[in-house]
């Protein structure tokens, strides 16, 4: 009777739970949304499945309905996956994991592992399902629980489930044990108090047969070791049995569970090995225990595969590490030299980091691989480049210098752009340490200058000034050496040339009087200064370096001096500020102060202080030529009542310039200090005057170029001389009086502006059409100043930085439609600093003379991070093409 | 010890990600944007490894899809090649010459092989042979806890 009712209950049961079914209709399936997922063709489309879906899992997760919780769940982790907020899953995820179905619990474990970590509160909730898990019947609910805890458990778990994986420990399953093993170590390493309580259980996973067991067991072991001197210590003794599970695993011979490629369970050897370098680490004992075993592992691992050399890899670690025998060591490093013959780049790379580690210790031995790895210098795979270019640094000694650096400046050639910087400060830097002569160094440094071309950074430069300057005998040879390259200089190698006219400038003299091994006429100089002042491809730096140097000239030649004085003079109207000062200024010294110009000219003292290249830590200056000097504290008497922190590094410049005079005159840096403070209080008028003075020479539009340049230009460009200005405030003080009375730059300038109109002619030709702010986004501006040939339209791109961050690898794009030829030349350099600036002459040929458009991109680093932006420019004035 | 494991496509897309550190989600996803963008520029010819911050990123592309780690200084990198292969070996036979499509449609299952062979980022199980077992029986367990029928699909499907 009681079994008829049962049966009617049943019936009764199921009709109703098929009811409910017809009622609201199951959940899609996983591999439903999954396809549902796929087929959608937009990403708003997926947005638009993935939202409709988990606003229906919210709600059967509100519903409470855990039927289908681990459908939806499962549904919701694929959903976490492609980037989706899935953190209301959480909860769900303890659900399923106290359910007492293993789907249930195999889902929610998986789910617990995503959506949680150990950082999350939920887990007082985690940690009871966890604790009854482990001591589930059903190994493989055991093992679910081991695995979370093993990638998720947080310090607290640990305390509290400790006591679990101990016991778990000690489990007679192999399965259960195993994974115990990485828990503890998990474990451990939260709370580090709690490894007493697992040494004992420990020490007897080393007697297993299972190799899970066994490398679980290493690697906890290992971890101990690390972590504590206590267990290392008492792991000494392990020493003999690893060697023993080392011997058997590479004497065993094939066994079909454990091969990989014909080497035997080379996961667990590694692990060894790794456990093996631990405890020997300088313990000659335990060292010599194992002495043997490696240099069994390291001649009789098959190193045609990469698995044979993966354990290879990790014995030379450990014949490195420990204190074992020279023969051994010398048999790793040859084995690393092998690597370094391998097809394979991974290996290659390989060994060329290890070299790179070991080079230190065991130099001789390095050294005898060196041609192969200077073989590695011409790799195909760039990241081996890299590092045999430090490991070749690391092997330069006083002996292979001379070899070792052909090489590296054959390198340095042909390198991609990132090397060049650091393997020219690198080359210095062996230059400076390990050179046999003066001559040597000079010729060295000077063709890492020429083989790095626009890469070099500053300090190089300045290094190579100052070896030329410091060393008197060598300076003919230099200036010789320097004129034969300027005098067939590319225009677009900024740092020879600054390096060349610096040096021109100061020792031109001895080029002149034959002293240097090659003849200069003194019109042939002049030519050559012209071609760099006037070129589109030479930067602001430079030009502010050739400058100051054709000045210094005026004071080392007879015949040229009026050609000088014209040349100087026609920057009086530059468009750059920092120029146009400094022409001025000099032009000052040609006439009203011409009785100062020769003293003023003098050579500068030799610097004092270290070379970029004997102070190994110091930060690369960018752009500034700066040298760090001791007597600082005469320049902050100086300098310091009106002047910003951005002048410092100028004035330490400025200092020693002035140190030429100094004992003669100790009147005149007096008058420096105030004349200082008058031209910076009144460099605002100046520009003003200078401006009001262009506009009323140039007629009509034409003021709008130089207003755009210069409207915003009195306060922020003034520090950005700042770079250059090491070079020209030598002078300042002598013409800054003048610069500061209003009226005289007003007179002088305009005087010699109709001179300059025929020798620089940009300034005016510029004006005929009115130039365009051409963009103005993200901290960069982008100035256009056009040139109107016929058809040909010359555009005069200025650059400049107002982001306040260091700009890199600046990049302009352009396209115009396609009647429209468009050449773009190189741009004065690719690195701005903040409120720095750069050009970049851009040739379009309109011969249908259609309105003129243009597409731009632009992309730089700012700071390192990369910044792109993109627009269309279509406000060329229409005088272009009409 | 490995400190993360993520799977992607050819496309930048993402396919499986096992984090054995914990991160905050925000930074989860940089760390995989940075590095599908970095791996996917890389050339054929570059070697497998790259140094990123503290950690050294060892990656392989198996047809379309690239498994990357993230291991320790102290790391084995060559190993870890070992570790990513036989993990796809592992795959291959469970699915039967496995392509990417298998591991986005059975994504869990990926994971689970994972877990298998991995326990908090150490190998906990060298045998490919005791892996496939203890999966099998795992998957066994699951079918016979499912009831079959025509309302009673209660599985993932």
């Amino acid at each position: 009777m009681s079994s008829i009712k049962q049966v009617i209950n049943d019936a009764v049961e199921k009709g109703k739970e098929v009811y409910e079914k017809v009622r609201q209709p199951n959940p899609i399936r996983l591999r439903d949304l999954i396809r549902q997922i796929r087929s959608a063709k937009t990403a708003a489309e997926e947005r638009a499945v993935v939202n409709r879906e988990c606003a229906y899992i919210r709600l059967t997760f509100r519903e409470e309905d855990s039927v289908w919780r681990c459908r939806n769940v499962a549904k919701l982790l694929y959903i976490h996956m492609l980037g989706y907020p899935a953190h209301f899953g959480q909860m769900e995820c303890l659900k399923l994991i106290a359910s007492p179905r293993f789907t249930d619990k195999r889902i929610g474990y998986l789910g617990a592992m995503l959506l949680l970590d150990e950082r999350q509160d939920v887990h007082l909730l985690i940690t009871n399902s966890l604790k009854n898990d482990l001591n589930s019947s059903t190994q493989f609910v055991q093992g679910l629980a081991l695995c979370t805890l093993g990638a998720i458990a947080s310090p607290e778990m640990s305390r509290d489930l400790a006591g679990e994986v101990e016991r778990l420990l000690k489990s007679s399953n192999a399965y259960i044990r195993k994974k115990a093993a990485v828990c503890a170590l998990r474990i451990i390493c939260r709370v580090p108090e709690l490894m007493e309580m697992y040494l004992p259980a420990t020490r007897s996973l080393l007697s297993e047969k299972n190799h899970g067991v066994l490398i679980t067991g290493v690697t906890l072991i290992t971890e101990m070791c690390r972590q504590s001197p206590d267990m290392l210590a008492h792991f000494k003794k392990i020493v003999p049995n690893l060697v023993r599970i080392l011997k058997n695993l590479i004497m065993a011979g094939y066994s079909p569970e454990h091969d990989v490629q014909g080497v035997s369970d080379p996961f667990l050897q590694v692990k060894i090995l790794k456990l093996l370098r631990i405890l020997g680490c300088g313990d000659s004992e335990a060292s010599e225990t194992m002495n043997d075993i490696l240099a069994q592992v390291a001649t009789n691992t098959e190193s045609s595969k990469n698995v044979g050399n993966a354990i290879l890899y990790e014995t030379v670690l450990s014949i490195m590490d420990i204190k074992s025998e020279s023969g051994l060591r010398v048999l790793a490093i040859n084995i690393l030299g092998r690597f370094l013959l391998n097809a394979d780049k991974n290996i290659r790379y390989v060994a060329l980091n290890t070299l790179l580690r070991v080079v230190h210790a065991d130099n001789s031995a390095v050294q005898r691989h060196r041609s192969t790895i200077l073989e590695c210098l011409k790799d195909a795979d760039i990241s081996i480049r890299r590092r045999a270019m430090e490991l070749c640094f690391a092997l330069i000694n006083g002996n292979n210098i001379r070899t070792m650096m052909k090489e590296l400046l054959t390198f340095l050639e042909k390198a991609e752009p990132e090397f060049k910087a650091s393997c020219s400060s690198k080359c210095v830097l062996a230059a400076e340490k390990y050179s046999p002569n003066v001559r040597w160094h000079i010729d060295t440094l000077l063709k890492v200058v020429e083989a790095a071309g626009n890469h070099v950074p500053d300090d190089v430069v300045s290094s190579t000034i100052q070896l030329i300057s410091e060393t008197r005998t060598e300076q003919a040879y230099a200036v010789g050496e320097l004129w034969r390259h300027l005098s067939i200089a590319q225009m677009e190698y900024q740092p020879m040339i600054q390096v060349a006219t610096w040096c021109i400038g100061e020792f031109g003299d001895l080029l002149l009087s034959g002293h240097a091994d090659v003849t200069v006429v003194e019109s042939e100089l002049i030519d050559i200064y012209q071609k760099i002042l006037w070129s589109s491809q030479c930067s602001i730096t430079t030009k502010e370096y050739a400058l100051t140097s054709l000045m210094k000239l005026s004071a080392r030649l007879t015949h040229e001096i009026g050609s000088i004085q014209q040349v100087v003079s026609a920057f009086g109207s530059h468009l750059n500020i920092e120029l146009q000062q400094r022409g001025i200024e000099y032009s000052q010294l040609f006439t009203r102060h011409n009785h100062m110009r020769g003293p003023l000219l003098e050579r500068m003292p030799p610097f004092e202080g270290t070379r970029a290249g004997t102070e190994q830590d110091k930060a690369t200056i960018t752009n500034g030529v700066d040298t760090p000097l001791d007597n600082e504290s005469l320049l902050n008497d100086l300098t310091s009542p009106n002047n910003n922190a951005h002048e410092t590094s100028e004035s330490n410049a400025l200092l020693d310039l002035l140190g030429g005079m100094e004992p003669g005159d100790s009147d005149t840096i007096k008058s420096t200090s105030t004349s200082i403070s008058l031209t910076v209080a009144s460099t605002p008028s100046v520009n003003a005057d200078i401006l009001d003075l262009l506009g009323g020479l140039d007629s009509g539009p034409a003021a709008s170029v130089p207003t755009t340049n210069m409207n915003e230009a009195p306060p922020t460009q003034l520090p950005n001389s700042s770079n250059a200005a090491y070079l020209l405030d030598g002078l300042l003080n002598n013409s800054t009086p003048i610069i500061s009375s209003p009226s005289s730059p007003v007179t002088n300038s305009a005087g010699t502006i109709p001179t300059s109109n025929s020798i620089y002619p940009l300034v005016l030709q510029k004006s005929s059409i009115p130039g365009i702010t051409a963009y103005d986004k993200n901290g960069i501006r982008l100035d256009m100043a056009f040139e109107l040939q016929e058809t040909l339209i010359t555009i005069n791109l200025i650059a400049s930085n107002n982001t306040g961050a260091q700009v890199t690898d600046f990049l302009f794009q352009a396209a115009v439609p396609k009647s429209i030829q468009l050449q773009m030349l190189n741009p004065s350099g690719t690195n701005m600093a903040p409120t720095a600036s750069l050009t970049q002459l851009i040739k379009v040929n309109n011969p249908n003379k259609v309105p003129l458009r243009m597409r731009i991109k632009l992309s730089w680093l700012a700071n390192g991070s990369p910044v792109q932006d993109q627009g269309e420019i279509s406000n060329f004035p229409s005088a272009l093409w009409q | 010890m490995m400190q993360f494991m993520l799977l992607f496509s050819r496309q930048g897309k993402l396919r499986l990600q096992k984090w054995y550190e914990a991160h905050p989600d925000k930074v989860k996803k940089k760390i995989t944007r940075e590095l599908i963008s970095t791996i996917l520029a890389r050339k054929p010819k570059m070697s497998s490894f790259l140094e990123w911050k503290d950690l050294k990123i060892v990656y392989k592309r198996y047809a379309s899809l690239y498994f990357c780690c993230a291991i320790e200084q102290q790391d084995n990198e060559l190993l870890t090649l070992e570790v990513i292969h036989r993990y796809v070996e592992l795959l291959d036979k469970y699915f039967g010459s496995v392509c990417e499509l298998d591991i986005i449609f059975n994504f869990e299952k990926a994971y689970f092989m994972l877990d298998e062979l991995m326990v908090g980022g150490e190998v906990c199980e060298t045998s490919k042979k005791n892996v496939l077992k203890a999966i099998a029986a795992q998957d066994l367990l699951q079918e016979e806890e499912t009831p079959q029928g025509l309302f009673e699909d209660h599985g993932l499907g």
